[in-house]
């Protein structure tokens, strides 16, 4: 789902980051966040409701509403629309509320 | 804990002209923001601003944004840039407890400026929360900054500018704007915005809303409604559109939950979306040095926003001890700049919410 072409903004190609969501290999691209590469891969669904486990995507995309909180390198509540992808990042699914593993 | 001559809070127009102010007065300014790029709303606007000359009307978003931190450059030494860092809580004492990574840290500033903006507001209808129910300022920054598509077909809510301008911005990408619905009877933004995308074969719907979102996983289609006088839906009336994507533009609220939590008095204005904080002439806030400026204080626009930090900016810099040069000449001219950009039907609502807080227009 990436803009082929567009009327004002320079899309150049640029280097693939590769990453893991959910344990497959997926593949961004650089200045990509990690709710982008995943946009752009098609997965729109990042976390559950806390009760009702209903699926939840991002919604303001600037770190302002806490819907795009997933699990990365295992720590959870991380903003994914805010935090730039960095390769081999493991990017997870995140259930209620999450845990802190000590790392 | 670290001492700052000034802070300022949010990298977006407000925040990049009160900190332009601030150093050009002679200052030392440690500038924060939690985004990677500093520009706020700034950093997503591929289109053409209105406004007045001195707010450089006819540039892109964009562009402006680049006059700005190019404005900045030269003070390197004593500006410090804070990006991906969150200010998380404030103490009546003005410090800051920041968080940057998985590091945190405690400011103090003699004196703050608050820029942080606004957020966007959602909309009460049935599966709201499905993913492809998407605020269309997130939508915006993942056409205009990440290069990618939030759909194909998406149904726009509101007719405000920012759901003018986002319909026509989704068309630029390549997405089909199945139509658009507005809850009011008629359209709220500018005509030129609306007209834009009528030519280009959007349908408008004015006494229009969405009722509810259709899908499991994701949106998969939309059910509008015909809304009555008291904005009530119409039973009966109802039609399905598919669309992968809901937009939401139904306005913006302040982000003045650090305000609050240092005890800075805040006033609830409708016109404005929520708190608002109660300001002095000089943009100061109940609190002695500290001032805000932007979104943050009327949801407006950029050019009104720049002018403001520039307010806020000299006037923080003046209680520090600096001698701005031409200080009472340059303020009076920018309420004037302001006054300007607030005349006209357009700035009907601004004028309304800032009667309510005493603030002559
Ligand atoms: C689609 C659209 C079209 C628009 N068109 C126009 C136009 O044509 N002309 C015009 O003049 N205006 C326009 N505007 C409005 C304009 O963009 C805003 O009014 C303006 O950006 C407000 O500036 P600001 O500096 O107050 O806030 P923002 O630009 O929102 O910047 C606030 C900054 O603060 C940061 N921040 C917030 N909280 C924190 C925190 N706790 N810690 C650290 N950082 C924080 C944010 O990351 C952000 O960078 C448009 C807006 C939109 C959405
Ligand atoms: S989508 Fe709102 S914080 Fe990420």
């Amino acid at each position: 789902m990436r803009i082929k072409e567009h009327p004002i903004l320079e899309l150049a190609e640029k280097p693939p980051i590769p990453f893991y969501f959910n344990g497959k290999k997926l593949y961004g691209i650089e200045g990509d966040t990690i709710a982008s590469a995943l946009h752009a891969n098609g997965v729109k669904k990042l976390s559950e409701s806390i009760h009702l486990k209903r699926p939840r995507g991002f919604y303001c995309a600037i770190g302002n509403c806490a819907s795009c909180n997933m699990v990365v390198d295992g720590e959870p509540n991380v903003r994914t629309c805010i935090t730039p992808l960095k390769e081999g990042m493991r990017v997870e699914n995140q259930q209620g509320k999450g845990h802190i593993h000590a790392k | 804990m670290q001492n700052k001559e000034a802070i300022v809070i949010g990298g977006g127009p407000a925040g990049l002209t009160a900190a332009f102010e601030l150093l050009q007065a002679g200052a030392s300014v440690c500038l924060i923001d939690r985004n990677e790029r500093l520009g706020g709303q700034l950093t997503k606007q591929t289109h053409m601003f209105f406004g007045s000359e001195k707010q450089y009307a006819s540039h892109r978003g964009i562009d402006i944004l680049e006059i700005l931190t190019n404005a900045l450059g030269k003070y390197g030494n004593k500006l410090e840039i804070l990006t991906q860092t969150t200010v998380v809580g404030m103490y009546r004492d003005k410090v800051l407890a920041c968080v940057k990574g998985d590091k945190f840290f405690k400011l103090k500033g003699e004196k703050i400026v608050f820029a942080t903006g606004a957020s966007e507001k959602a909309l009460p209808f049935e599966n709201n929360d499905l993913p492809g129910v998407y605020a269309a300022g997130a939508v915006q920054t993942l056409m205009n900054e990440y290069g990618i598509k939030p759909g194909e077909k998406v149904l726009m809510v509101g007719s405000g500018n920012i759901g003018l301008i986002v319909s026509y911005q989704l068309m630029q990408a390549g997405v089909e704007v199945v139509g658009l619905v507005e809850a009011a009877d008629r359209i709220g933004g500018y005509l030129v915005h609306a007209s834009k995308i009528k030519r280009l074969g959007v349908d408008i719907l004015t006494k229009t809303s969405v009722k509810r979102a259709i899908g499991k996983e994701s949106v998969e289609a939309a059910e509008i409604w015909d809304l009555d006088e008291q904005w009530q839906g119409i039973e009966g009336t109802e039609r399905t559109l598919e669309v992968d994507t809901i937009c939401v533009a139904v306005g913006l609220a302040p982000l003045t939950e650090l305000l609050q939590q240092m005890g800075v008095k805040v006033q609830y204005v409708r016109e404005f979306g929520g708190n608002v904080p109660v300001l002095d002439e000089n943009y100061q806030t109940s609190v002695e040095g500290v001032y805000a400026c932007g979104d943050l204080v009327n949801i407006e626009e950029a050019s009104s926003a720049m002018v403001e930090g520039r307010i806020a900016g000299i006037n923080a810099a003046r209680s520090l001890g600096y001698d701005v040069e031409n200080a009472d000449f340059r303020i009076k001219a920018l309420h004037h700049e302001l006054k300007d950009l607030r005349g006209g039907p357009p700035g009907d609502k601004v004028r309304k919410g800032l009667k309510k807080l005493g603030v002559a227009t």
